[in-house]
């Protein structure tokens, strides 16, 4: 069978509606290529028995000439969703044998349009990490090598499974979830398009909570067309989650005209960081000129308060994560700990949350619960939160000046070894996430957009922040953007 | 709204070994909010279902669950807000309140710490006839109710009932403005009675649906006022809070406890350590449960799953207007047009049922029934026949219409007193129309007076000589009184019989 899982979802929606191409078939090329992809170690929950039940009721559906654009689609799903029925683990030993009762808000969007679901995707547990190498399923290997050299290498995280799935072709796209950087870090690893939309667009209903004023799904795909054909789908207002926003959803692939003629594109001076690799330099400036022969204009911006982004997310996340957390306490589902003769409650919930969590989580909801507590509280949590708001309000100055969207690099570095990390400071693999948790703290939509390779041959990516709500137009300057840089690099294929 | 001048009570007095000790309190009363779903998911919220059968996926912290807040429950604590004559909040907001215990499946309470829905209000609790205390309100906020954890089923294990998780409850807050145990017990009754009038809480204490937290200090005799004037805390005592009683006797038995014990601890030279106190009904005495340095740090902070709570005051404005009369104006409103006693009408309206009741008796009838007539028979009749039988107003056998029935009889003198207290208790056990009973066994009074005469004529001509003694002692016309009722079986009319007995005897 060719290898169908190349196709972008845009392709594949025409040719199934031409009648070229079934969904059983498409959904058979994948099911194959993610049984031959064991040494990614993406897909950690296969669901072939639903994915030809939903590919054949898709099938119908396309005949019966009704069918939605992601009739069909073959998707894979970031564990952190809960998915009724099928293992939802969130990456954690603590949800060992979680089987949810309910579907989240999002994939039921997504099968109600008639996708596929191919299986749960790998992911840092509880979506702590850059590197997917804290989840209880073990690391997830990208499947990019840096030439010949076969290093395995950090696809990112914390949706690394969804990145390298879809980059390795075993799924058309795959959901992530963003809480500080979790789809655009990723995709910038492995060259796909990763769009963490406004706060509030896509519900969180159903979606195993990290930090809850920062957590956003949103698609993880091969092009920009094809996240606003899948944002589409995912978007919405729902009842069921208080911050979800009773907007209409735009057509989101209608506004890529590819017209950006006139638009002002912000370069703001505090993501030039002290020590980053000339070649991301060189990518952000290459990236600004693109848009700017295409007839955008480029604008210096300040974005004074960046600096204090980093540790602000690093207090808010872990503050809101350790509440949320609190929850998986061995009484009512998951993971719990053999107890000893004698234990009572409290050795129960220390046993089962020592064996539970991972350290990286144990670090967060120590963190979390430190910065929380009586005497800290003003001066981490509070002080964070007065951060985020000035955060807030640099971006808000920028757009009231006129700024359309602002380009900066989506990461720090390349794609690194798996394990590099491993006995640095924490701080080093926080340090990841500089240009993408201003995003989070301030509720807005950014993109990551593959621009081009390092000279290991590795992707590098490029980040577009949009307005509040202004997903279309964000898209469209992405798509631009895409465009001119070409990117069209694939892995070599290594794992099959 | 009513405004009486009242004269405070005294406070409370004790009398230790050394000196006079006077008593501050203050009250955390949690009312459970009466409402079909639960403050923050749809599941039911009735009382005595099968253990864990009334838990949505969010009671029970199922992962990726989130709260959306109950429309209703708003209106319910904005509503007791209104009847506390307190301001209200157009935003307020929700924080989390952490701390881990297998019966608050989050591991946080969802409350409001910083934000509360409802502001300053205040209470008057009437302590007798023109003297009553006003308890200033703090403030009232939502917050989620916890499960039950159950230690007592079997030996080595424990287990969790959340049909009660994430029900609504209202904290009240009061000032430290109570004086004494009676008063604090009557501050919870005033409460109650007040919530029970809105219908934002049915006050029932035994299945937990109100209880409350108690602090008690003790201070000098003066040290209160200064605190007054001052409202510098530092004059009063340091205080203990009694955690989690449901019933009026508790609360005063508890504060008389503890008063008594900080006393003897003050007067023997020590200091009284703030801490958390429960109160052991069997024992009779307070006991320590944490103190302060073992106090739980709640790491609150606001619930990023819920935004600010913002109402209209349009909104609150049309919640104002649905406003039920409240108990001070009913009972004032009672005195005034029915002309009832003080007494009879604080009766009345204790309850919202019995007002409720005594309304639709003396409202009932072609226009209306003399109110004092039927307070009477409300309160010493049917009040009394319910109280033998152990039942509340609620379970009356005899619904208003029917005592109305009984009133109106007795207000067109179709029956004396005497037999309408039987043709009550027929109705009361029988059931029946008042009127048509009376038709169908022949209790009709008779104000006939050719057969009044009638009877009095035979009971003269039969007894001559008692006529002779009646004569010397006009007191005596009662025996015929009786002899003539006797003889009509109850039914003749008193009044008639009185006259023509006084009239036939030359009296």
């Amino acid at each position: 069978m060719a290898d169908l899982g190349t196709l972008t979802i845009a392709e594949a929606r025409d040719r199934l509606r031409a009648g070229d191409l079934t969904a059983a078939d498409l959904t058979e090329s994948c099911l194959a290529a993610v049984e031959a992809a064991g040494a990614l170690n993406a897909f950690v929950h296969h669901t072939p028995e639903i994915a030809r039940e939903q590919a054949a009721a898709a099938d119908a559906r396309l005949q019966a000439g009704d069918a939605p654009d992601l009739c069909g689609i073959p998707l894979g799903i970031k564990d952190l969703f809960c998915t009724r029925g099928v293992a939802s683990q969130a990456g954690s030993r603590i949800l060992e044998g979680f089987l949810p009762e309910y579907e989240s808000t999002v994939t039921t969007r997504l099968w109600d349009q008639g996708a596929v679901m191919l299986g749960k995707l790998n992911m840092d547990e509880f979506a702590m990490g850059s590197s997917n190498e804290t989840s209880t399923y073990g690391d997830v290997v990208s499947p990019w090598r840096r030439g010949n050299d076969a290093t395995p290498l950090t696809p990112g995280g914390s949706s690394g499974g969804s990145a390298a799935a879809v980059a390795a072709d075993l799924c058309l796209a795959a959901t992530g979830t963003d809480t500080g950087g979790s789809i655009r870090q990723p995709a910038a690893f492995v060259g796909i398009v990763g769009l963490k939309p406004t706060y509030g667009r896509c519900s969180r209903w159903g979606i195993v909570a990290f930090a809850s004023s920062l957590d956003q799904a949103g698609p993880m795909t091969k092009t920009v067309q094809d996240a606003a054909i899948m944002l589409g789908a995912m978007a919405g207002h729902d009842p069921k989650d208080s911050t979800s926003a009773d907007l209409a959803v735009p057509d989101f692939e209608a506004a890529l005209t590819g017209d950006v003629r006139g638009k002002r594109i912000g370069l703001p001076r505090e993501y030039r960081m002290e020590g980053m690799p000339e070649e991301i330099e060189t990518l952000w400036h290459q990236g600004a000129e693109m848009l700017r022969d295409a007839g955008a204009e480029i604008v210096d911006i300040t974005l004074p308060h960046t600096k204090y982004a980093l540790p602000a997310y690093y207090v808010i996340a872990p503050a809101e994560a350790s509440s949320n957390l609190a929850r998986y306490d061995g009484v009512r589902y998951g993971h719990r700990a053999a107890l000893s003769q004698g234990d009572g409650v409290t050795e129960m919930y220390e046993k089962t949350r020592a064996e539970g969590f991972g350290h990286e989580v144990q670090r967060r909801v120590m963190i979390g619960t430190y910065v929380l507590s009586a005497g800290f509280y003003d001066a981490y949590y509070n002080r964070a939160r007065k951060v985020r708001t000035l955060i807030k309000r640099d971006f808000e100055t920028v757009f009231a000046d006129g700024i359309d969207a602002i380009l900066t690099p989506a990461t720090p570095s390349a794609a690194f070894g798996l394990g590099e990390m491993g006995q640095a400071d924490p701080v080093q693999m926080y340090l990841n996430d500089v240009f993408t948790v201003t995003v989070n703290l301030a509720g807005l939509p950014a993109i990551s957009v593959p621009a081009g390779l390092d000279r290991q041959g590795l992707p590098l990516g490029l980040q577009l922040i949009g307005r509040p709500w202004e997903e279309a137009d964000l898209l469209n300057d992405a798509h631009v953007l895409e465009r001119a840089a070409g990117f069209d690099a694939k892995p070599a294929r290594w794992w099959a | 709204m009513l405004d009486i001048a009242h004269t405070p009570p005294a406070p409370k007095v004790i009398a230790g070994a050394k000196q006079d000790w006077e008593l501050v309190i203050g009250l955390e009363v949690h009312a459970q909010v009466s409402s079909n779903a639960k403050l923050f998911s749809g599941a039911s919220t009735t009382f005595g279902a099968e253990p864990n059968s009334n838990v949505a996926f969010v009671d029970a912290a199922m992962p990726g669950m989130l709260p959306v807040i109950n429309e209703f429950c708003v209106a319910q604590a904005v509503r007791t807000g209104l009847g506390l004559k307190a301001g209200i909040n157009l935003t307020s907001a929700f924080d989390r309140k952490n701390y881990f215990y297998p019966d608050l499946p989050q591991g946080y309470q969802i409350s409001q710490l910083y934000h509360p829905i409802v502001g300053e209000g205040e209470v008057i609790v009437e302590m007798g006839e023109g003297i009553a205390r006003r308890v200033r309100i703090e403030r009232i906020h939502l917050e989620q109710d916890a499960g039950k954890s159950i230690h007592d089923m079997d030996p080595h294990m424990s287990f969790v009932d959340l049909n009660r998780t994430g029900v609504a409850l209202m904290e009240i807050v009061s000032r430290p403005d109570i004086r004494g145990p009676e008063e604090a017990a009557a501050y919870v009754v005033k409460l109650r009675q007040i919530m029970r009038y809105l219908g934002t809480c049915d006050g029932n204490m035994q299945n937990g649906n109100l209880r409350a937290d108690v602090n008690v200090s003790v201070c000098r005799p003066g040290d209160y006022e200064r605190y007054q004037e001052s409202q510098d805390f530092s004059h009063l005592g340091t205080r203990c809070e009694i955690k989690n009683m449901n019933s009026m006797r508790f609360i005063q038995a508890a504060i008389e406890y503890e008063a008594r014990r900080q006393i003897g601890i003050l007067e023997d030279g020590g200091t009284i350590v703030q801490e958390t106190r429960l109160y052991d009904p069997d024992k009779g005495e307070t006991r320590s449960m944490r103190s302060k340095e073992e106090a739980h740090d709640y790491r609150y902070f606001p619930c990023p799953d819920l935004l600010p709570l913002e109402i209209e005051q349009a909104w609150v404005d049309d919640i104002a207007a649905a406003l039920p009369e409240l108990p001070d104006a009913k009972k004032a409103r009672f005195m005034s047009e029915f002309g009832l006693t003080d007494y009879d009408a604080s009766v009345l309206t204790a309850d919202v049922d019995n007002a409720a009741y005594f309304e639709a008796v003396v409202g009932g009838g072609s226009d209306g029934r003399d109110g004092k007539l039927a307070a009477n028979w409300v309160i010493n009749e049917l009040f009394g026949r319910l109280k033998k039988e152990d039942h509340t107003i609620t379970e009356t056998p005899v619904s208003a219409d029917q005592l109305g029935g009984i009133v109106d009889l007795i207000t067109k003198g179709d029956i004396s007193g005497k037999i309408a207290k039987e043709l009550f208790e027929i109705v009361f056990t029988e059931g029946g129309d008042p009127a048509e009973i009376v038709e169908a066994r022949g209790m009709r009074q008779v104000t006939d007076t050719g057969a009044i005469e009638a009877a009095v004529d035979k009971v003269i001509a039969d007894n001559p000589a008692q006529v002779e003694k009646a004569k010397q002692n006009p007191k005596l016309a009662g025996w015929f009184v009786g002899q003539v009722m006797k003889a009509t079986g109850g039914k003749a009319n008193p009044k008639a019989v009185n006259q023509i007995v006084a009239a036939k005897l030359g009296l």
